[in-house]
C-alpha cells in the first residue's frame, strides 16, 4: 500500500486488510515528516502483519513509485511465503465489497494476473501532447516542478531527432498504475536476469508506473486479464477523479472490489464501504459500464459546452461560435402580410411555438401575447434592444424543448439582422415586397403612402444584402411576393416540413389569405407616384389576384414503352 | 504581450496600490467589539461581512454557513440598533468589529473588510458575503466549502466565481409574512430563470451580468444602470489582492477570470439573494433619506420609492426553487469538472 497522506484513513484501510487476514506492507513517501512518520508507524504497530518498506520519493510520473512497489513487494514475497496474490493499493482506495469477496474471487482464478495492459496504438492516452513519445524519449525532469526544463527538453530531443532503443523483446504497453498479480509473476519480474537493463530504461521513461509492470508482465505472465481491480477514473486532463459521498449509489452499483481516489473526507463512504457479506447469493462481476456512461457525458459536457447557454460558467466568445443558439429557430419574414392569423395557423398545424413580432418597435410579441415569457424575459422593448443577441440567445434556450419561429419585417427594430444572418440554426424566410400588402390594406391611396413604402423597401432591401453577403450563414430562402403567390402551399409545405424535420402533414389547402382584388393596381399606382416597388416580383397591370384560385396541374412527361 | 496590455497591466498595479493604501488609511473607522481571531487555523474558512440591522436574516446566515464549512465569521456591524451587534458578540465563531462611519465612503464596506482581509486572510480561502446572499453551489448537500476549496486548489485555481440569483416571494412584498425561524427559501422560493445578459467588463475583464427580477421590473427603462449580478464571493487570499467594487471586480485581474470562454469546466455556484423580505421596505424608506447604497444615488430614488410600496414581482414564469440540481440543470451554475 502506498500512502503519502491523509494517515487516518490509510491506517483505517490497513487495519481493514489486516483484520481480513492479508499481510500488508506500507510504503509511506519519504516526502513525508519523520515525525509524522513514527507517529503512524506507531500507530498500526499492534498488527502483526503490517510491515513498512524502504521509503523512496514518490513523485507524480517518475521513478519513485516504481522503486517503492518493488521493494516493498520484494519485501511483501519474502516475509510471507504462502501469499499468491499481490494487490497494489494506495490510502485513498476503499474496498467496495468485502475482503473475503475479492479473496474468493481470486482462490476461483489462481494463475490469472489482473492488470490492465494495452499496446500505445490501442488507447488515447495522450497526456502534454505525448503518447508514443513516451517510450522514446527520456524525461529526467519532473513534469510538474520542472515544467520549463521538461518542456524544452522534450522540444529538443524532438528537433534533434533523437530517439531511445527500447530493449529487446520489449512492446510498450499501458494501463492503469493498480495491478493484482500472481506470485509467480511478480517474482519472474523482480527476478529477471535482464531486470537491471529494464529499469535503466524504464527510469527515464515518462510516467513509468502506468507501463512498467504493464509492459513486463506481458513477458512473464501466463494468464493475463487486462483489466485493473481497482475502479479508477480519470478526467480528460489525467487528474484523478474523486469520489465523494454522493457517489455511493454509482459505486454500490459497480459492484467493483476497490474504488479510487476517496475523499478522506466522504465519512459517508466510509461508513458503507465495504458493504456487509451478503448470504446465498451469486456473487457479481464487476462491471462499469453505468459509471463509464456517466462520466463519459460528464467529460462531453464540459469538453463541448452546452450549445446555446450563456452563463458564467461557459460565455465563448460569440462569433467564434459555430451558431449562437441552443436549437434551431425559423424566422419567417412577410407571411403574416398575407396571411394575418398566420401563428395560431402554424401552431395548429405543426405544434411549433409561433410568436408575433418580437422585434417590434413598441413591444415584444410573445405567443400566447403574455407580457413576460418563459425564464422570466420582459416584454419590454428597451430592455430587448439593450442586448437584443441575448434576448434572442436566452429565448430560444428556455424553450429549447420545442421548436420556435418568429415573426419578422422591416418594420421592426433590425438591429438583429446580423445574428438572423449568422446564426447557423437560424431558417429565414423570406417574402420580399409582402409589406406593400398592409399598405395595401390600409386602405390609404398610393400618394399617402409613397414614402413610407420607400423606406419599408429599404431597410428590406439592406436585410437581404446582409443574408446574401459572404457571411451568411443561416439558412435563407428568399423569394418575391409575386413567386409566393404563384404557389403557397408548395412554400408553406417546405416551411412546415423544416420546422418539424421531416415530412409534415401534407397540406391540402392554404390558411385564409388576404383579399388581393385591386393590389396590382395599387403597386402600378405606386409606381406612378414615382415608387418602384421591384421587391415584390411582377404584377401584370390589372391582373385579378385570385389568391384562391385551383392550383395549375403539375407539367408531366408520359414515359416512352 | 501588446504594448496596450502592457500599459494598463501597469496602470492596475497602480490602481490596486492604492486602494491598499485606502484600505490601510481607513483603518482606524472600525474598533473591535469582540476578538475572537485568536482561533483561527491556518485551514480555517473565513467568512467576511459588513452588516446593518440584519436580525431577521443573521441566524439563518450564521447556520447556512456553519454548515457549508466557514470556520470563523469576521464581521463589521454598521451601526445597528436593532441587536445585531450584542446578538453577533454572543456567537463563539464570530469576531466583531463596529463602526459609526459612512458606508457607501467605506466603498460599501469594502475598505474595512479589506483591512479585515489584509491582516487575517492571507492564504486562507475567504468568503466575502452580505448577510441577504447564502451561497450555494454544485453538490452543496453532501458536500462542503472545505471539499469544493481543496478542489480547486488541486487545479490551482484560487477564485470561485457565482451570480446573484434575486429570490421573491408569490404576491405583493407588503403581504408576505415571514416567521423568522422559518427557512427563509420557503418564503422567497421563487426566481426568474434566464434573463440574463453577459458580456466582458472592457477593464476588469470580469464576467459582468445584468439581468434578473430587477431588471424586469424596475430597471426596464435605464437597463444599463441595472444592477451587477456577477460576483467572485470565494477568494483564496493574498495580502496583495482587493475588491473593486463590492464583490464584482477584483484586482489583480486574473482573480476575475472565473469562466470559461471555450468549454464548460469550471465550477461556479449561484449566491440566493435573499433581499425581498418585507424589511425591505422601511430599509427603502431609510435609504432615500440616507442614501448609502448606490453610487448616483440619484438614480435609484424612484427604485426606491417603488420597493417601499412592496411590489408584487412573481410572474407566471418564475421558477419555484428547488435545490442545486434545478440551477445547474437550468445552466445558471455548472459543475465544471467537479462531477
Amino acid at each position: 500500500m502506498l500512502v503519502h497522506t491523509a494517515f487516518d484513513r490509510a491506517e483505517q484501510m490497513i487495519r481493514h486488510w489486516s483484520d481480513a487476514g492479508c499481510p500488508v506492507v506500507v510504503h509511506v513517501d519519504r516526502n513525508v515528516g519523520q515525525a509524522t512518520y513514527d507517529a503512524f508507524v506507531a500507530a498500526v504497530a499492534d498488527l502483526a502483519t503490517v510491515s513498512f518498506s524502504p521509503r523512496f520519493r514518490g513523485e507524480w510520473g517518475m521513478w519513485g513509485l516504481i522503486a517503492a512497489s518493488q521493494a516493498a513487494s520484494r519485501q511483501l514475497l519474502a516475509q510471507f511465503p504462502d501469499i499468491r496474490h499481490v494487490y497494489l493499493a494506495s490510502g485513498a482506495c476503499l474496498p467496495l465489497r468485502p475482503v473475503a469477496e475479492l479473496q474468493a474471487y481470486l482462490d476461483a482464478r489462481p494463475d490469472t494476473d489482473f492488470i490492465e495492459s494495452v499496446t500505445t496504438g490501442d488507447v488515447q492516452w495522450t497526456i502534454g501532447g505525448l503518447d508514443s513519445e513516451r517510450f522514446t524519449l527520456r524525461f529526467p525532469f519532473s513534469w510538474k516542478r520542472q515544467r520549463r526544463l521538461f518542456d524544452v527538453f522534450v522540444l529538443l530531443q524532438q528537433t534533434l531527432r533523437l530517439r531511445r532503443r527500447l530493449p529487446k523483446g520489449i512492446v510498450p504497453h499501458l494501463g492503469s498504475q493498480w495491478w493484482c498479480l500472481t506470485r509467480r509473476t511478480l517474482t519472474a519480474i523482480l527476478d529477471d536476469p535482464r531486470r537491471v537493463e529494464f529499469d535503466r530504461y524504464f527510469r527515464q521513461v515518462w510516467i513509468p508506473d502506468e507501463c512498467y509492470y504493464q509492459t513486463l508482465v506481458r513477458l512473464h505472465a501466463r494468464h493475463i486479464e487486462s483489466r485493473s481491480l481497482t475502479l479508477a477514473k480519470f478526467d480528460f486532463q489525467g487528474k484523478p477523479h474523486i469520489f465523494y459521498d454522493d457517489h455511493a449509489e454509482l459505486l454500490a452499483r459497480s459492484a467493483c472490489f476497490v474504488a479510487r481516489k476517496v475523499w478522506p473526507r466522504a465519512d459517508g463512504l466510509y461508513a458503507r464501504f465495504p458493504r456487509p457479506p451478503v448470504e446465498d447469493q451469486a456473487q457479481p462481476e464487476p462491471h462499469t459500464g453505468t459509471i463509464d456512461r456517466i462520466f463519459a457525458q460528464a467529460v462531453d459536457r464540459r469538453t463541448n459546452g452546452r450549445r446555446g447557454l450563456y452563463m458564467q460558467s461557459r460565455f465563448p466568445f460569440m462569433d467564434r461560435e459555430n451558431g449562437f443558439t441552443a436549437m434551431p429557430y425559423s424566422v419567417l419574414q412577410g407571411f403574416d402580410d398575407i396571411i394575418p392569423d398566420l401563428a395560431d395557423w402554424l401552431t395548429a398545424q405543426t405544434r411549433v411555438i409561433a410568436h408575433g413580432h418580437l422585434f417590434a418597435p413598441d413591444r415584444v410579441y410573445f405567443a400566447g401575447g403574455g407580457t413576460t415569457y418563459q425564464g422570466g424575459l420582459s416584454d419590454n422593448a428597451r430592455l430587448r434592444d439593450y442586448n437584443a443577441k441575448m434576448f434572442l440567445t436566452n429565448l430560444i434556450w428556455n424553450a429549447r424543448d420545442q421548436h420556435q419561429c418568429f415573426q419578422f419585417g422591416p418594420s421592426d427594430n433590425q438591429p438583429i439582422k446580423w445574428m438572423l444572418t449568422k446564426d447557423t440554426q437560424a431558417s429565414v424566410w423570406v417574402v420580399t415586397g409582402a409589406w406593400a400588402v398592409s399598405l395595401f390594406r390600409s386602405g390609404r391611396s398610393a400618394s399617402d403612402v409613397r414614402s413610407e413604402a420607400a423606406r419599408l423597401q429599404q431597410v428590406e432591401n439592406r436585410f437581404l444584402n446582409a443574408l446574401r453577403s459572404p457571411e451568411a450563414r443561416s439558412r435563407r430562402h428568399i423569394m418575391t411576393l409575386a413567386e409566393f403567390l404563384e404557389s403557397p402551399i408548395d412554400v408553406l409545405q417546405g416551411i412546415m416540413d423544416d420546422m418539424v424535420g421531416h415530412r409534415a402533414a401534407t397540406l391540402k389547402k392554404p390558411p385564409a389569405m388576404v383579399d388581393l382584388d385591386g393590389f396590382a393596381q395599387f403597386l402600378q399606382d405606386l409606381k406612378n407616384q414615382g415608387m418602384h416597388p421591384y421587391l415584390a416580383g411582377e404584377f401584370a397591370a390589372g391582373d385579378a389576384m385570385q389568391t384562391s384560385r385551383p392550383r395549375p396541374r403539375k407539367p408531366y412527361v408520359i414515359a416512352k414503352k | 504581450m501588446p504594448l496596450g496590455d502592457l500599459w494598463m497591466a501597469y496602470r492596475m498595479r497602480w490602481k490596486r496600490r492604492r486602494f491598499l493604501f485606502r484600505i490601510w488609511r481607513k483603518r482606524r473607522q472600525i474598533a473591535p467589539l469582540q476578538d475572537r481571531t485568536a482561533a483561527i487555523r491556518p485551514d480555517t474558512i473565513l467568512c467576511f461581512a459588513t452588516v446593518r440591522n440584519e436580525m431577521a436574516r443573521l441566524p439563518h446566515f450564521l447556520q447556512h454557513y456553519r454548515k457549508l464549512g466557514v470556520g470563523h465569521f469576521l464581521i463589521v456591524d454598521n451601526h445597528s440598533d436593532d441587536g445585531t451587534a450584542a446578538y453577533l458578540a454572543a456567537q463563539s465563531d464570530v469576531s466583531l468589529w463596529s463602526t459609526q462611519h459612512s458606508y457607501r465612503l467605506a466603498r460599501f464596506g469594502m475598505d474595512w473588510l479589506g483591512w479585515l482581509q489584509w491582516q487575517y486572510g492571507h492564504r486562507h480561502w475567504c468568503l466575502t458575503v452580505d448577510a441577504d446572499e447564502l451561497l450555494t453551489f454544485p453538490h452543496a448537500d453532501s458536500r462542503d466549502l472545505g471539499d469544493l476549496t481543496r478542489h480547486l486548489d488541486a487545479r490551482g485555481i484560487t477564485s470561485f466565481g457565482a451570480i446573484m440569483l434575486e429570490m421573491y416571494p408569490k404576491g405583493p412584498i407588503a403581504d408576505v409574512l415571514h416567521d423568522p425561524a422559518a427557512d427563509l427559501l420557503e418564503t422567497l422560493a421563487w426566481f426568474d430563470a434566464d434573463n440574463y445578459r453577459e458580456k466582458t467588463h472592457p477593464i476588469y475583464q470580469n464576467l459582468w451580468i445584468q439581468g434578473g427580477v430587477r431588471d424586469r421590473v424596475f430597471f426596464a427603462a435605464r437597463p444599463e444602470r441595472a444592477p451587477t449580478l456577477s460576483k467572485v464571493p470565494l477568494v483564496r487570499w493574498h495580502w496583495r489582492h482587493v475588491y473593486v467594487s463590492s464583490t464584482h471586480q477584483m484586482l489583480p485581474r486574473r482573480l476575475n477570470h472565473v469562466f470559461d470562454r471555450v468549454q464548460d469546466r469550471r465550477v461556479t455556484g449561484v449566491l440566493l439573494h435573499t433581499k425581498f423580505l418585507p424589511d425591505i421596505m422601511p430599509k427603502s424608506q431609510e435609504e432615500l433619506t440616507r442614501r448609502q447604497h448606490f453610487e448616483n444615488s440619484d438614480l435609484y430614488t424612484t427604485y426606491h420609492q417603488h420597493l417601499a410600496q412592496g411590489p408584487d414581482l412573481w410572474c407566471p414564469q418564475s421558477r419555484h426553487y428547488d435545490g442545486w440540481e434545478q440551477l445547474t440543470a437550468l445552466g445558471l451554475m455548472s459543475k465544471g469538472d467537479w462531477d
